[in-house]
C-alpha cells in the first residue's frame, strides 16, 4: 500500500500534465489521533479514464461510492468518490477524482466497463445533471419518472433547472434561476 | 420445448412483498425459474439533496438528513456532520465522538433485530418474528432512555452532540447490554441451527465474492459474500478510530463463505454481538470533557456561512456505508453542494445476480436479505406475454407462495424420517 503522497506521485507519473491539481486532507480523530485521510485529484477529461484505470491498479477492486456533480455556471464539475485500500485496519483513504466539463460540451466516457457497479450513479448523473455518459450500457432514467419533461435537469441552476416546476408555497415568491 | 413454455414478466411492486417501502422488480420467469430481473426505483424520490442546497441552512439539514431514512437516522446525520466539520474545519470534542459511536451501535442492534424479524416473517416463521421484535423492544427502550426518542433522535450537531451520556446512565445501559448477551445463544440456535430456516436460506440468493466486488456491494450484503469492507474498520471516524473493530465475514463462524441468505443472517447476528461489545468498550473508555465544540448556534451558523471548503463524511450504517459529500461556499447560507449515497443504492445492483436462477417463492426472502431501505407491498401484476393477459398477484398470494414452500420443505423432511 502506498502513502497518500506516493499515490499522488504515481498519478503524476501516469497522467503528466493532465493532472491539474492535487490535495491531501488529513484530520486527527478521537483520543488516539489516528488520521482520517482524503485525497482530492483534479484531472482533464481526456485523462479521466486513464486515471480510473490507474486507480484499479492501486487496488484491484476500488470502491466507487458515488458521483457528485455541481453546476458552477459555465461548467459542470463531477467528482467521482472512490475509496482505496478498504479491508485493512485504519488504512483506507477517500479519493475524490474531479473532472470539470464545459457547459457546451457535457460529455464524459462511461466507466461501467471497468467498474460495472458504476451504472446506477452514471444513470443518475445523466438524468439529473444532463451530462451525457458516452457508451453507457443502460440509457434509461433511474429515479425520474418516464413522464418527466425532456431537457429539464433537477440539479442545474441555469435555465434548464426545475425552477418552473416548483410549487410556490402561499406567501412566497417564485425563485428565479439566477437566485 | 421452448414453444410450449411461455415466459412471463412479473412486476413485483412498487408495493412490495418483501418490505414496507416502494420499489419495483420486473421478473422475467420461465415457469418457476427466474430468468432475468430489472430493478425500477424512484417511487419515493423526495429531492432531499435539492432542499439542502436551496431551502435549508446547514444546521437545519442535520434534521433533514435524519429523515432520509426511518431506521438509519443516526448514520445519515453522522456522515453529514462529519462532512460539514471537514468543510468548515471544526473538530468535535473526544467525548462527543464516543457518544456518537454509542448511538450508532444502538441503531445497528435495533436495525438488525428488525431485519431478523422481517426475514422470519418472509419465510412464514411468524413465531420467530414476534419473538425477535419483542427482544428488540429492549433496545428501543434503551434508545429512548439515552436519546429521548425512539425514532428521530436529534442527537447530532455540527461539532459534537446535543445530549450527554452521564455516569448515572451507565448501569441502565449495561443492563440492556447484559440482556442481549444472555439471549444471544438462544437467537443463534433459532436462526442458525433451525432446519427449516437453513433449508429456506442456504444456497438461496447467492452473490459470489467476485460479483460482490464488481457490483460494489457494501455492508452485511458485501461482507456475507466475503468482501471485508467495513468503514468502522477501514477508515478512522468517530470513536471507532480508537477501537479495534473487525469486519465480520461468515467464515468466522462457519468456516466458509457461500454468499447466500444464510450467510447474511450469520453476519448480522454476529454484528449484534459486536455492537454490544463496542458499546461496552465505549462506556469503559469514554473520555471526560465537553460535548460541543461550539455551543452557540448563532455563532456556528455565522461561521458556516463564512466557511469555504468541501468534505466527505463516511459512516457504517446497519446496511452498509453511507457517504455524504458537502461543499460550502463563502457568503452562501445553504450548502452549495450535497450528495448522499445510501447503502441500498449500490446493493440494489446485486439484486439481479442474486435472484437469477432462483424461484418466485424465494423472491421475498432473497430480496429482503439485503435489507433494502425503500418502502413495501400489496400487489404484483403477472403479464402473460403470449396472451397479454394480466392477472393480479397480491402480496398475500406471493407471501403465501413463500410460506407454502417452507411447509413443503418441512413436509418432505417429515416424509423422509
Amino acid at each position: 500500500m502506498l502513502s497518500a503522497e506516493a499515490i499522488i506521485e504515481s498519478f503524476k507519473t501516469v497522467l503528466g500534465d493532465s493532472l491539474v491539481g492535487s490535495r491531501i486532507y488529513e484530520r486527527e480523530v478521537a483520543v488516539k489521533k489516528n488520521l482520517f485521510r482524503a485525497i482530492w485529484l483534479h484531472v482533464e477529461r481526456e485523462a479521466f479514464r486513464k486515471a480510473v484505470e490507474h486507480i484499479c491498479e492501486l487496488q484491484e477492486y476500488p470502491h466507487l461510492a458515488i458521483i457528485s456533480s455541481a453546476d458552477l455556471g459555465d461548467r459542470v464539475e463531477l467528482i467521482y468518490h472512490f475509496t482505496l485500500y478498504y479491508g485493512h485496519h485504519l488504512q483506507e483513504l477517500s479519493l475524490g477524482l474531479r473532472v470539470s466539463l464545459p457547459k457546451n460540451d457535457l460529455k464524459i466516457p462511461t466507466i461501467t466497463d471497468i467498474i460495472p457497479g458504476a451504472l446506477f450513479t452514471e444513470r443518475e448523473t445523466q438524468e439529473m445533471m444532463g451530462v451525457e455518459v458516452v457508451g453507457i450500457p443502460d440509457k434509461r432514467r433511474l429515479f425520474l419518472p418516464d413522464d418527466f419533461p425532456e431537457g429539464v435537469y433537477p440539479w442545474r441552476t441555469d435555465e434548464t433547472g426545475p425552477q418552473d416546476m416548483l410549487r410556490v408555497l402561499p406567501g412566497r415568491q417564485q425563485k428565479h434561476s439566477d437566485g | 420445448m421452448d414453444e410450449t413454455k411461455a415466459r412471463y414478466t412479473i412486476p413485483v411492486g412498487p408495493i412490495h412483498p418483501a418490505l414496507k417501502e416502494p420499489i419495483r422488480l420486473d421478473l422475467e420467469v420461465d415457469g418457476e425459474l427466474i430468468v432475468d430481473v430489472d430493478v425500477v426505483v424512484g417511487q419515493v424520490h423526495r429531492g432531499i439533496e435539492w432542499l439542502g442546497m436551496n431551502r435549508n441552512n446547514p444546521i437545519q439539514n442535520i434534521y433533514l438528513s435524519e429523515r432520509v431514512c426511518g431506521i438509519c437516522n443516526i448514520c445519515h446525520p453522522f456522515a453529514y456532520v462529519m462532512a460539514v466539520e471537514q468543510a468548515m474545519g471544526i473538530t468535535p470534542p473526544e467525548r462527543a465522538e464516543y457518544i456518537r459511536v454509542i448511538t450508532a451501535e444502538m441503531e445497528r442492534i435495533h436495525s438488525h433485530l428488525l431485519w431478523a424479524g422481517v426475514a422470519a416473517h418472509e419465510i412464514g416463521f411468524d413465531t420467530v418474528f414476534y419473538l425477535v421484535w419483542r427482544v428488540r423492544e429492549e433496545i428501543m427502550d434503551l434508545v429512548e432512555y439515552v436519546t429521548g426518542n425512539r425514532v428521530t433522535k436529534a442527537m447530532f450537531q455540527i461539532g459534537g452532540v446535543r445530549r450527554d451520556i452521564t455516569e448515572e446512565q451507565f448501569p441502565r445501559i449495561r443492563k440492556s447490554l447484559d440482556y442481549y448477551k444472555s439471549i444471544f445463544d438462544q437467537l443463534r440456535t433459532i436462526f442458525l441451527d433451525d432446519r427449516t430456516i437453513r433449508m429456506r436460506t442456504r444456497n438461496v440468493g447467492i452473490l459470489k465474492t467476485e460479483d460482490a466486488f464488481r457490483l460494489l456491494a457494501v455492508g452485511p450484503t458485501g461482507r456475507a459474500s466475503g468482501v471485508p469492507k467495513d468503514v468502522r474498520q477501514d477508515q478512522p471516524y468517530g470513536g471507532y478510530a480508537d477501537l479495534d473493530v473487525k469486519a465480520i465475514t461468515p467464515d468466522l463462524l462457519t468456516g466458509v463463505v457461500v454468499g447466500d441468505v444464510y450467510d447474511r443472517i450469520v453476519v448480522r447476528l454476529l454484528e449484534v454481538k459486536q455492537s454490544v461489545e463496542i458499546i461496552e468498550q465505549c462506556l469503559e473508555q469514554m473520555p471526560p470533557g465537553p460535548i460541543l465544540a461550539e455551543p452557540k448556534i448563532a455563532k456556528l451558523l455565522n461561521a458556516l456561512t463564512k466557511a469555504e471548503g468541501e468534505g466527505i463524511g463516511r459512516a457504517e450504517a446497519p446496511r452498509g456505508e453511507v457517504v455524504h459529500y458537502v461543499r460550502l461556499e463563502a457568503g452562501r447560507e445553504t450548502l452549495s453542494n450535497w450528495k448522499i449515497r445510501a447503502p441500498t443504492y449500490v446493493n440494489l445492483m446485486s439484486i439481479p445476480t442474486m435472484l437469477k436462477g432462483g424461484q418466485i417463492a424465494d423472491v421475498p426472502i432473497a430480496f429482503a436479505s439485503i435489507d433494502p431501505c425503500m418502502s413495501c407491498t400489496n400487489r404484483a401484476v403477472v403479464v402473460d406475454l403470449r396472451t397479454n393477459r394480466k392477472s393480479l398477484l397480491t402480496d398475500e398470494e406471493l407471501h403465501q407462495l413463500s410460506v407454502e414452500k417452507t411447509r413443503k420443505l418441512k413436509g418432505d423432511e417429515f416424509d423422509k424420517q
